[in-house]
C-alpha cells in the first residue's frame, strides 16, 4: 500500500504541493488529473524520490515503511516504478542493456520487445532521438522489465500513434493486473482478490480508462487533491465545464 | 648530395627545434643507447610473465597470435619478433626495410618533415627501428596486424618510424600498441609515422596506449588518402602519461577520399594530454569526421581539431565531447576553415559533468548511483565506429571495461 500523509513540497522556493492525502491500496489504481502546472508530475517525481522535490512536512508510506527520505534507487528497489514524461537520452546505452539492466536478471528483452512493438529501436541509444510515442514505448518496456509493485505514469498515451494506443492501453493494463488475461482465466472477483499492482496515471485524454480499469480519479488542482470520485464522471464534469468549475461543483457536494 | 646524408642534415639543424606545441621535453635526458633484447621465437612469446603478458594483451598485442593476421613486436630499441604470414600482407622492421628495398624510400620521409622539430630530428639522427607494414594490391587482410612498441629499460628514450601502406583496392587493418613495462617508470618515446592509402583502398588504424606515469610521448603523424579511399584511424588511451602530446595530419589528395579520426581519452591526475587531428579536404566527394570523447578524473585534457576544406563538395564533421568527473581541465580547440562556397562544415563540443538527470533515472531502474555513474560514462566512452572490424571493436570494449575501474 502507499500511503501519502499531508504532504509538502517546494520546488525551488515555490510551494508546488500542499497537504497531499492519498491512500491508493494493493491492486488499486487511480487517475490523476489537473491542469497544466497543478503539480502532478511533481507528485509522481516525489513519490519516485527526485531530490529537487523538497519535501518540507508530511510522509510517504509504502509497504509499511516510512520512505519519506529514501534515495530513488533504494524506493526502485522496494518496488515503485515510473514511466516518464520525457526521459533523458542516455548516449551509448543501448536500449537492449537498459532492459537488462531494469531486470537485474537475465531476460528475454526481444520477447518484452514484442509487446510494445519496439524490437526495432533494442540496439539504439536509450531515448536518442525517440519520438514521443517512441519513448512511451520505451519506457512500457523498461517497466515490463523492472516490473515495480507501484507504478507511476506521466500521461503515457500522449503523442502515441493511433496505430499503438491500444498496444500501449493493454500493455500498461496487463503491468497493473487488470489486463483481458486476467480477467478472461479467473472469476471477476478472484482476478481482484488477487490483484497486487498498483497504478497512479497522469492523463489529460482519459484514453486510457478505456483500457484500464480505474479505480478512482483524483483531481490536483494548485497544488492541492481538491476531489475524489470516479474517474469517467471527473473526465466528463472536466469536459463539459473545465477544471476550475469542476473542482467547485465536487468540493460543493463533498 | 646523396638524399640520406641530406635528411641528416636537415635533421641535425633541427635538434634543438621545439615543438610547434606542447611543452618541451629534454631529451638530452633520456639514453638513447641500444638495449641489447634476444629476438623471440613464438614458444618464446608465450613464456613471457603473465604480468607482463598482460600489459601486452592492453596494448592489443596477443602473444598467442590468435586471429592476428601478423606481428611486429619492438623491445625498447631492439625489433624481438616480426611476422606476417598472411597472403599480400608485408611486415618489415624498417631498418631492414630501408637496406633491402628501394622502393620504400618512395615513402620515407615523403609526408612527415624531418626537421619538423627536435622530434622528428630525432627519430632521424637515431632511428632504433619501426615497421613497415603494406598490404600489396587487391589483397585484404583477414585478420588484423598486430604491432606493439615496448618500453623496459627504465630511462630509455625510444625512437621509431611506421610506415603503412595500403596498396590499390586493397583492405588492411592495424592495432598497435604502445607500453610500458611494470617496473618502468620514466621514458620518451618518439614515433613517426606515415600513412599512404591509395586509390579505393581501406585502411583502419586502431591506436591503444598504455604509457607509464612519468612518461614523455611524442608520436607525428601524417597521412594521404588517394581517391575513393578510406582511413579510419582510432586512438585510445586511458591510461597516466606526465605529457602527451600529437596532432596527425591527413591529406585528402583525391576524389572521394574519406578520413575518420576517433579518439577516447580518460586523463589521470598529473597527466597532461594534448591531442588533436587536422584533416584537409582538397577534393570534391571528400569526406572527413574527428570525433572525440574526453573525461578528465584531475588531468589535464587539450583536445584540438582542424578540419580545412578547400573545393566545394565536401563535407566534414567535428565532434568534441568532454567530462570532467574529479577535477583537471578539458580544453575543446574546434577549428573549421572553409575557403569556397558550397562545403558543409560543422563542428559540436560539449564539456560538463555527467547530468543528473540522467544519474536520477537509472536510479529509477534500480541502480545505486555508482552503477548508474559507471553506466553513463561508459556509455560515453562507447563510440560507434562505422567500418570497424569486429576484433578490433572487442579490444576497444575490452580497454573499456578495464578502464572502468580506475575511473571509478
Amino acid at each position: 500500500m502507499l500511503q501519502i500523509e499531508d504532504l509538502q513540497v517546494k520546488l525551488g522556493d515555490k510551494e508546488i504541493l500542499k497537504h497531499i492525502d492519498l491512500e491508493i491500496h494493493p491492486g488499486e489504481t487511480h487517475i490523476l488529473f489537473g491542469p497544466n502546472g497543478s503539480g502532478k508530475t511533481s507528485l509522481l517525481m516525489t513519490i519516485m524520490g527526485y531530490p529537487q522535490y523538497k519535501i518540507t512536512a508530511g510522509k510517504i508510506i509504502f509497504k509499511g515503511e516510512d520512505i519519506t527520505d529514501l534515495p530513488i534507487d533504494e524506493r526502485a528497489q522496494l518496488g515503485i516504478g515510473m514511466s516518464f514524461q520525457r526521459p533523458p537520452t542516455i548516449n551509448g546505452l543501448k536500449t537492449r542493456q537498459m532492459v537488462q539492466l531494469c531486470a537485474r536478471d537475465a531476460v528475454d528483452e526481444e520477447t518484452l520487445a514484442k509487446k510494445v512493438n519496439f524490437e526495432g529501436f533494442l540496439d539504439r541509444d536509450v531515448n536518442a532521438g525517440f519520438s514521443g510515442g517512441e519513448i512511451k514505448r520505451s519506457e512500457l518496456l523498461q517497466l515490463l522489465a523492472q516490473d515495480p509493485d507501484l507504478m507511476l505514469f506521466d500521461e503515457p498515451e500522449s503523442g502515441v500513434d493511433m496505430e499503438n494506443i491500444s498496444l500501449v492501453g493493454k500493455t500498461i493494463a496487463s503491468l497493473l493486473q487488470k489486463g483481458f488475461l486476467d480477467a478472461e482465466t479467473k472469476p471477476k472477483m478472484q482476478a481482484k482478490r488477487d490483484r497486487t499492482k498498483m497504478g497512479l496515471i497522469i492523463t489529460h485524454t482519459g484514453f486510457i480508462l478505456d483500457y484500464v480499469a480505474a479505480d478512482k480519479g483524483q483531481v490536483l488542482y494548485d497544488g492541492m487533491l481538491s476531489c475524489v470520485s470516479n474517474p469517467h464522471e471527473i473526465l466528463n464534469c472536466v469536459g463539459e465545464s473545465g477544471y476550475e468549475e469542476c473542482v467547485r461543483c465536487i468540493s460543493t457536494i463533498n | 648530395m646523396h638524399i640520406d646524408d641530406q635528411l641528416r642534415e636537415r635533421a641535425k639543424k633541427a635538434i634543438e627545434k621545439k615543438g610547434a606545441i606542447g611543452p618541451d621535453v629534454n631529451l638530452h635526458e633520456f639514453d638513447d643507447a641500444p638495449v641489447p633484447h634476444s629476438y623471440m621465437a613464438d614458444e618464446d612469446l608465450c613464456a613471457i610473465p603473465g604480468e607482463e603478458q598482460k600489459q601486452l594483451i592492453m596494448a592489443g598485442l596477443d602473444v598467442t597470435k590468435k586471429e592476428r593476421g601478423g606481428t611486429y613486436f619492438q623491445k625498447d630499441t631492439e625489433v624481438i619478433h616480426c611476422h606476417s604470414p598472411q597472403d599480400g600482407i608485408e611486415v618489415i622492421p624498417i631498418r631492414k626495410a630501408l637496406e633491402h628495398h628501394d622502393w620504400v624510400r618512395d615513402y620515407y620521409w615523403k609526408l612527415a618533415a624531418v626537421d619538423a622539430d627536435k622530434y622528428t630530428a630525432a627519430a632521424e639522427l637515431g632511428l632504433h627501428d619501426g615497421y613497415v607494414i603494406r598490404s600489396l594490391p587487391g589483397s585484404k587482410s583477414v585478420y588484423p596486424i598486430q604491432a606493439c612498441l615496448y618500453l623496459d629499460k627504465d630511462g630509455i628514450q625510444q625512437n621509431v618510424h611506421n610506415i603503412i601502406i595500403a596498396e590499390e583496392d586493397s583492405e588492411l587493418h592495424i592495432i598497435t600498441g604502445c607500453a610500458t613495462s611494470p617496473h618502468l617508470k620514466r621514458g620518451v618515446h618518439v614515433g613517426i609515422s606515415e600513412f599512404y592509402v591509395k586509390k579505393n583502398a581501406k585502411l583502419t588504424f586502431t591506436m591503444i596506449h598504455n604509457w607509464a606515469e612519468d612518461m614523455m610521448v611524442r608520436p607525428r603523424s601524417v597521412a594521404q588518402v588517394e581517391e575513393g579511399g578510406l582511413f579510419l584511424n582510432n586512438y585510445i588511451c586511458m591510461k597516466p602519461v606526465r605529457s602527451l602530446q600529437m596532432y596527425p595530419t591527413t591529406h585528402l589528395i583525391g576524389k572521394d577520399a574519406v578520413a575518420r579520426f576517433y579518439s577516447i581519452i580518460v586523463g589521470s591526475p598529473g597527466s597532461e594530454y594534448d591531442l588533436g587531428g587536422r584533416i584537409f579536404l582538397k577534393h570534391p566527394g571528400n569526406r572527413a569526421e574527428i570525433v572525440t570523447r574526453t573525461i578528465s578524473n584531475g588531468g589535464d585534457i587539450i583536445a584540438r581539431g582542424h578540419l580545412i576544406g578547400e573545393v566545394p563538395d565536401i563535407k566534414a564533421h567535428l565532434e568534441c565531447r568532454g567530462l570532467l568527473l574529479n577535477g583537471g581541465l578539458i580544453h575543446a580547440i574546434p577549428e573549421l576553415e572553409a575557403h569556397v562556397d558550397g562545403v558543409e562544415m560543422s563542428h559540436e563540443a560539449a564539456v560538463g559533468k555527467i547530468a543528473q538527470e540522467e544519474i536520477a533515472y537509472l536510479m529509477s531502474r534500480g541502480l545505486t548511483e555508482d552503477e548508474a555513474t559507471s553506466t553513463i560514462v561508459r556509455g560515453f566512452l562507447n563510440v560507434d565506429i562505422p567500418g570497424l572490424p569486429p576484433q578490433l571493436k572487442a579490444e576497444i570494449d575490452r580497454a573499456i571495461e578495464e578502464s572502468d575501474k580506475d575511473v571509478m
